[in-house]
């Protein structure tokens, strides 16, 4: 699997995506500055985690105006798959990729921190190494991370199960309690409807090595490595 | 425009923090009266802040040479071996006064100063760690402080991508005017790409790079070298803003460009801005500078000359290239949307000269400002020592209580509302979050890690200076220890009163004599170093704090220890003597309501011994959990271990010791480890002439005392975690 990693002023979880694709696929990614108009041929495009133009205007609006971003929608649109962490999920929102907003978290702090999430389909490219139902841990860490869409998008989003992670307890319950930061129905991570773009706002690349902490998100990486050999 | 003329009067001279005796000064080293560029350039050179006028004679007693030093203190951050080739390069840094003022601003700005300390020296930062003192939580300002202070360094951390892994929060009502807020970055470079604050070459070009100047923070090094009075909130003006952003682009630049041969010297716009930067890098490589101030980009028009030399607008650079690199160094900070501009350029004349809108504005000689700054040998007294408290002068409460009273005061409760408001993560090589004995940055791409913390026991310091020195650098040593890794140097942050009082000077010079007699012990010299005074408000001090950041390196992260219990009826074995010293001890404040006594001295000897012991259990895989013991003493280190596990242990207590000393006194040198069985620990403690003794066994829900109470662990926890979460969120 060949995979470009975006790299916009302010990323800095670039390396960390880099490192976590290059681990599971033995090829290391192209690394595609922001203001190159094309981006190479390649299986799966990364738009990593960060402050992408300090937040300033939105988080994750001026990025999505970014000269390499037209060229990202076109392979988008066309079914390149597309992977957007935390900031890059803001950016795939703010370029009309996704649906839906991120508004500030409930708690109008910054979060880092482990949780719970549990996988709602493994149909998918992503998901596929995961089962239906199952819990994993990924870290969250962000300020703006509290998806919302109004009540007729989200039953959308459930009609066509294209909502790829809730925050779920530490028994695999999906519970306000176990909402980090306020999102509608605990959604944590959504499709598109061809399926062929996730955005989340958990960090699958921090808990993909053992000394990290754990290693549920390394099922992610091999999974797409298995789907887009 | 032409520059603002004054007559230089002594309300003038004085208004710019010089005294009559420097200003004397001045006149013989110019034969002239300066201009107000030119005072105001003494003024923040000659400050406390920038010239170290009142530590520099006690700061020299330190040691600071070892075989793994590369750079000692004088450079913008210390440099060591790590192997491999390979170097960490940290400092520490306050940015107290202004955190008081601006809360948000002052600790972001302070992050992100001392960020550009380290990538200076061409380091890509990897960790960051933050020693914070607030004062009374019942004090109404306190909540306000700590919210600010956590989400300014929070904001600032966060966007850089650089990890904040560990750090210390205290309270007491000695910081109620004067909190503190000590920064501290650790870098990784290759030891032979290290680059230095020194200008040389006449002909150079001096090149000005990152944010355009404001009109922020005028004067900040000034206001950083006096006490605070009822007007100090008027001086918000001169808090600078902080733009992480900018850093985070300056940083990649910076690296950029330092992997290509083009920079001669660097050196960050820190305290007193252009005007350090530019006098420092000078004086280091002993050259003149040619300025033009009409080439410095600018954030607003119709700024002097002397506003552009003093402001500390964040987030620039300044450095020499080598001649002809212009072109390239400029293409690569406009790749990343910086401001780049030539500036001036070195000569040989050994003076600053200063032209502005084809004025001449400033002609000074370099070397008697930056290097013959002024150096006092203060008056000062020593602290009297205190009079002896022995277990039997002291309450015995019921351990139960007192265990769920110490885990839940704000000094020992969960930091977790805290360091969750940090990125902790970013860069993923974190091996040890926060919580633990240190926190612990895997070396990008190897087997090997850095152990890095910050540590100091202010009221130990104040009571005696000496051992509270010496406490400091040692329980910094043993935070590193107790990770598995070797402890290989500090850096401090020395946070006093008035100088001028000689009681606070004797602090000063105690805990320095403390410190160094500690770094000498054990092996971890000082390579770089921050002084703040003057933390004073009316007649109130701040406790003495010496903030020690201590660096160690584990060659082989397959080793690590960390301090969570790991499976039930493992054998706990305590390590180092137990005298059950009461003085100065949480459990004498907490449930007492006293703070008196000596501080638990420090045998240095059995510092070094233990640490080299309890080391050597670890690589040699004899043990699974090891955590040191400090505040609260060896129930509160228990039921940290019990915590981190979650499970609880059964001890047993010597029968002949008293039990509320024996638990809660905070003797020294001492560790908990766990392993499958204690014998081969207690033998190889015996042939290593190290006190050891089986406490107990792992598991169960509570942490059971023999013969006494037992405590339910989820009791603890939930006082633990409690206590920061309510404070913050009451109202108020």
């Amino acid at each position: 699997m060949q995979a470009a990693v975006i790299v916009f002023p302010g990323s800095n979880c670039d390396r960390d995506i880099a490192v976590a694709l290059e681990r599971a696929s033995g090829q290391r990614p192209h690394m595609v500055w922001h203001k190159d108009s094309t981006v190479p041929e390649v299986d799966l495009i990364a738009l990593p985690g960060g402050f992408s133009y300090g937040d300033y205007l939105r988080c994750g609006a001026i990025a999505a105006h970014s000269p390499v971003m037209r060229d990202v929608k076109a392979r988008a649109q066309k079914g390149t798959a597309v992977l957007g962490i935390c900031n890059g999920f803001q950016v795939l929102i703010e370029s009309g990729l996704l649906p839906g907003g991120l508004l500030r978290n409930e708690s109008l702090k910054y979060i880092c921190k482990d949780v719970g999430l549990e996988v709602e389909t493994h149909d998918s490219i992503f998901t596929r190494r995961y089962r239906n139902g199952q819990r994993v841990v990924f870290p969250i860490a962000h300020g703006d991370g509290n998806y919302f869409i109004d009540e007729d998008g989200r039953r959308r989003l459930e009609d066509e199960e294209r909502i790829a992670f809730r925050y779920c307890d530490a028994m695999g319950q999906v519970t306000p309690e176990a909402n980090p930061n306020g999102s509608v129905a605990n959604i944590a991570g959504i499709y598109n409807r061809e399926r062929n773009v996730l955005g989340m706002m958990p960090h699958p690349e921090r808990l993909a090595d053992p000394l990290l902490g754990g290693r549920d998100g390394a099922a992610m990486f091999d999974g797409l490595v298995e789907a887009l050999a | 425009m032409s520059e603002p003329n004054p007559e230089i009067t002594d309300a003038l001279v004085a208004e710019h923090g010089l005294n009559a005796e420097e200003y004397a000064r001045v006149l013989e080293i110019l034969g002239r009266t300066p201009n107000l560029v030119e005072l105001g350039i003494f003024s923040v050179m000659w400050s406390e802040h920038c010239s170290y006028k009142s530590s520099k004679k006690w700061l020299k007693t330190l040691p600071t040479d070892a075989p793994q030093v590369i750079q000692g203190p004088g450079e913008n951050a210390g440099v060591i071996d790590i192997g491999d080739g390979q170097a960490a390069v940290f400092k520490m840094e306050s940015h107290n006064h202004p955190s008081f003022i601006e809360p948000y601003q002052g600790a972001a700005t302070g992050v992100g100063g001392i960020l550009r300390d380290v990538f200076t020296m061409g380091a890509r930062p990897v960790a960051n760690l933050n020693a914070l003192r607030f004062g009374d939580p019942g004090h109404p300002k306190t909540r306000h402080l700590v919210s600010g202070v956590v989400a300014g360094i929070g904001g600032y951390g966060n966007c850089v991508g650089v990890p904040t892994v560990a750090g210390e929060v205290n309270f007491h009502p000695a910081y109620n005017g004067n909190i503190l807020v000590n920064a501290m970055t650790v870098g990784v470079a290759e030891a032979d790409r290290i680059f230095y604050a020194k200008a040389h070459g006449a002909g150079n070009p001096v090149v000005y790079v990152g944010s355009k100047t404001g009109r922020d923070g005028i004067h900040g090094a000034t206001m950083a070298s006096a006490s605070f009075d009822e007007d100090s909130a008027e001086k918000r003006p001169t808090v600078q803003v902080g733009d992480p952003f900018t850093e985070k682009l300056l940083i990649e630049a910076c690296l950029e460009l330092m992997a290509t041969d083009a920079v001669v010297g660097i050196q960050d716009m820190g305290a007193a801005g252009l005007t350090s930067s530019s006098f420092e890098m000078a004086s280091k490589g002993g050259s003149g500078v040619a300025l033009n101030l009409d080439h410095v980009p600018v954030r607003e028009d119709g700024m002097s000359a002397y506003e552009i030399m003093l402001s500390e607008s964040q987030e620039r650079m300044l450095m020499v290239l080598k001649p002809g690199r212009e072109a390239e160094a400029k293409a690569i900070f406009d790749k990343w949307d910086l401001d780049f501009a030539i500036v001036g350029e070195l000569t040989d004349s050994g003076r600053m000269v200063i032209q502005k809108g084809g004025e001449q504005v400033c002609d000074l000689p370099i070397d008697p400002l930056a290097e013959a700054a002024p150096e006092y040998d203060r008056p000062w007294e020593s602290t009297p020592a205190q009079p002896d408290l022995t277990a039997d002068q002291v309450p015995a409460h019921d351990p139960a209580q007192a265990l769920q009273t110490l885990i839940a005061c704000p000094d020992l409760c969960s930091r977790r509302w805290v360091w969750e408001q940090y990125d902790h993560m970013v860069g993923a090589d974190t091996v040890q979050r926060p919580g633990g004995d240190a926190g612990m940055v895997r070396v990008h791409g190897t087997d090997k890690a850095l152990a890095v913390t910050v540590d100091c026991t202010p009221r130990y310091v104040l009571a005696d200076p000496v051992q509270g020195g010496r406490q400091a650098v040692a329980e910094a040593y043993r935070n590193i220890t107790a990770t598995g890794a070797q402890p290989l140097a500090i850096t401090d942050n020395m946070n006093f009163g008035n100088p001028e009082k000689p009681r606070v000077m004797g602090q000063f010079v105690g805990a320095c004599q403390g410190m160094g007699e500690a770094c000498r012990a054990l092996g971890t010299p000082v390579v770089s170093g921050n002084v703040s005074l003057y933390n004073e408000t009316g007649e109130t001090a701040i406790l003495p704090t010496p903030a020690i950041g201590g660096v160690g390196l584990l060659d082989d992260l397959s080793k690590m220890a960390t301090v969570a219990f790991k499976a039930d009826d493992e054998a706990i074995v305590l390590i180092g003597e137990t005298h059950g010293h009461l003085g100065q001890s949480l459990y004498l404040r907490e449930l007492c309501g006293r703070e008196d006594g000596p501080p638990p001295p420090v045998d240095l000897e059995a510092e070094r011994r233990n640490g080299d012991f309890v080391r050597e259990l670890i690589r040699g895989g004899w043990v699974t959990a090891c955590h040191d013991l400090s505040d609260g003493g060896l129930l509160v280190a228990l039921a940290e271990m019990a915590m981190a596990g979650d499970r609880g242990a059964a001890i047993q207590p010597p029968e002949q010791a008293a039990p509320h000393a024996w638990l809660f006194g905070e003797d020294q040198a001492r560790y908990l480890v766990t392993a499958p069985q204690a014998g081969d620990i207690l033998q190889a403690a015996q042939a290593a002439g190290v006190a050891a003794y089986a406490l107990g066994r792992t598991g169960g829900p509570a942490l059971k005392l023999a013969g006494g109470p037992s405590i339910s662990l989820q009791r603890v926890r939930a006082a633990h975690e409690g206590w920061l979460p309510s404070f913050m969120s009451a109202a108020g």
